[in-house]
C-alpha cells in the first residue's frame, strides 16, 4: 500500500430501458418458440430477418410474417483468434453471416461443430437451440449454427447479400 | 398488435476506464489514501486544492505539495434531497464548496449534515475519512465532510 496512486478507476454506466418496437418483438417471440419469423416487403417481396418493421428500399411497413427455414447458407465469415475482455467462447472461433433458407438479409451467427479452418463461403448450415424448457426471448436461444451434409451453395445465390 | 405486445428490457452499457493520474493528482490520491489532504503551491503561493499540475493563471508548473485542513469552510452549497446511485451518499446531503483551512481554492465534496436547515454558507466542517484498510487512492477516500463539532 506504500506504491504512489498512478490510476485511478473511473467506470461509465448508462442504463436504457430498450424497446424491441412491434416487429423485433414479433420476431422474439419467435425465437422464444425455436423459429425464424421474418417480415416480407409488399413492394419488393424481398424477406427481412430479423424484421425491422420496414423495408429500408422502398420505405414501406412489413406486413407480412413469413417464418424462415432452420438452414442457411455462410455468406461470409471472420475467424476470431484475438482473446478480450468478457470473451465467453474459447478462441479460434467462427462468427458467420448467415442467410436463411427463403431470406434476403443476412444476419451474425456462431459457427461450431466445425474446425475454424474448414469454415467456407456457401457452407450450408442449421441452428442448434438451446433445449426446449430453455428457450427465451433472446438470441441465446439460438446456441449456434453447425454445418449440414449438403454441398456448398454456389456463389452467385449469395453474392447479392455480401 | 396492442402495444403490450411490444417487449422492453433493460440495457446497461458499462465502461471499466481506468485513468492515469499524472504526478500531481497522483500525490493528491495518494495523501488521501494516507488520510491527508494536499494542495499545490501556484506561482503566488497561493495553494490550489484539488492540485492542478499547472497554475491557472501563468500556465507554469507548481510548486511544492503542500498539507492542507483538514477543517474548512463551506462557501457554497446545493441540498441534494434524492441522491442519485453511486453518489457518496445515498441519503439526503449538501453538495458543497469546501474551502480548506490553507487552501486559495475550494474542492467539491458531499455534507452530511442532515437536513437544509443545518447548511449554511461560512459553516465549519471537517471530513470524515474512510477505514484507512478501505481507502484506496480516490476521492471517495473521504466519505463526506461533517459540520466541526463545537463550531458554530
Amino acid at each position: 500500500m506504500s506504491e504512489p496512486v498512478t490510476t485511478v478507476a473511473t467506470p461509465i454506466r448508462v442504463e436504457y430501458q430498450y424497446t424491441a418496437g412491434l416487429a423485433q418483438s414479433r420476431f422474439l417471440k419467435g425465437i422464444a418458440e425455436g423459429r425464424f419469423l421474418g417480415q416480407r416487403c409488399p413492394a419488393c417481396h424481398k424477406v427481412y430477418v430479423p424484421p425491422r418493421g420496414s423495408c429500408p428500399t422502398d420505405g414501406v411497413a412489413t406486413t407480412d410474417e413469413v417464418q424462415l427455414a432452420n438452414t442457411g447458407t455462410v455468406t461470409t465469415y471472420c475467424v476470431v483468434n484475438v482473446p478480450f475482455q468478457g470473451q465467453s467462447i474459447e478462441i479460434p472461433y467462427i462468427c458467420a453471416q448467415i442467410l436463411l433458407d427463403g431470406a434476403n438479409l443476412a444476419f451474425m451467427g456462431l459457427i461450431q461443430e466445425l474446425p475454424a479452418d474448414q469454415v467456407r463461403m456457401g457452407m450450408r448450415v442449421e441452428a442448434v437451440w438451446v433445449d426446449k424448457d430453455q428457450l427465451g426471448l433472446t438470441m441465446a436461444s439460438v446456441k449456434y449454427f453447425r454445418p449440414i451434409d449438403e454441398p456448398d451453395a454456389p456463389y452467385e445465390s449469395f453474392e447479392e447479400y455480401l | 398488435m396492442a402495444d403490450s405486445d411490444v417487449l422492453r428490457a433493460p440495457h446497461v452499457l458499462e465502461y471499466p476506464y481506468s485513468r492515469s493520474v499524472g504526478p500531481v493528482i497522483g500525490a493528491f490520491l495518494t495523501g488521501l489514501r494516507d488520510g491527508r489532504i494536499l494542495g499545490a503551491r501556484g506561482d503566488e503561493g497561493a495553494v490550489i486544492v484539488p492540485p492542478t499540475e499547472y497554475d491557472p493563471v501563468s500556465g507554469r508548473d507548481v510548486g511544492d505539495l503542500v498539507e492542507v485542513g483538514p477543517g474548512g469552510v463551506v462557501t457554497t452549497w446545493a441540498w441534494a434531497p434524492t441522491p442519485r446511485a453511486d453518489q457518496p451518499l445515498d441519503k439526503p446531503c449538501a453538495w458543497a464548496l469546501v474551502l480548506l483551512d490553507g487552501a486559495a481554492t475550494a474542492m467539491l465534496h458531499v455534507v452530511d449534515a442532515g437536513s437544509p436547515e443545518a447548511m449554511r454558507s461560512g459553516m465549519r466542517v471537517t471530513p470524515r475519512f474512510r477505514p484507512a484498510t478501505e481507502r484506496q487512492g480516490h476521492i471517495r477516500d473521504i466519505e463526506c465532510f461533517v459540520p466541526e463539532r463545537g463550531a458554530s
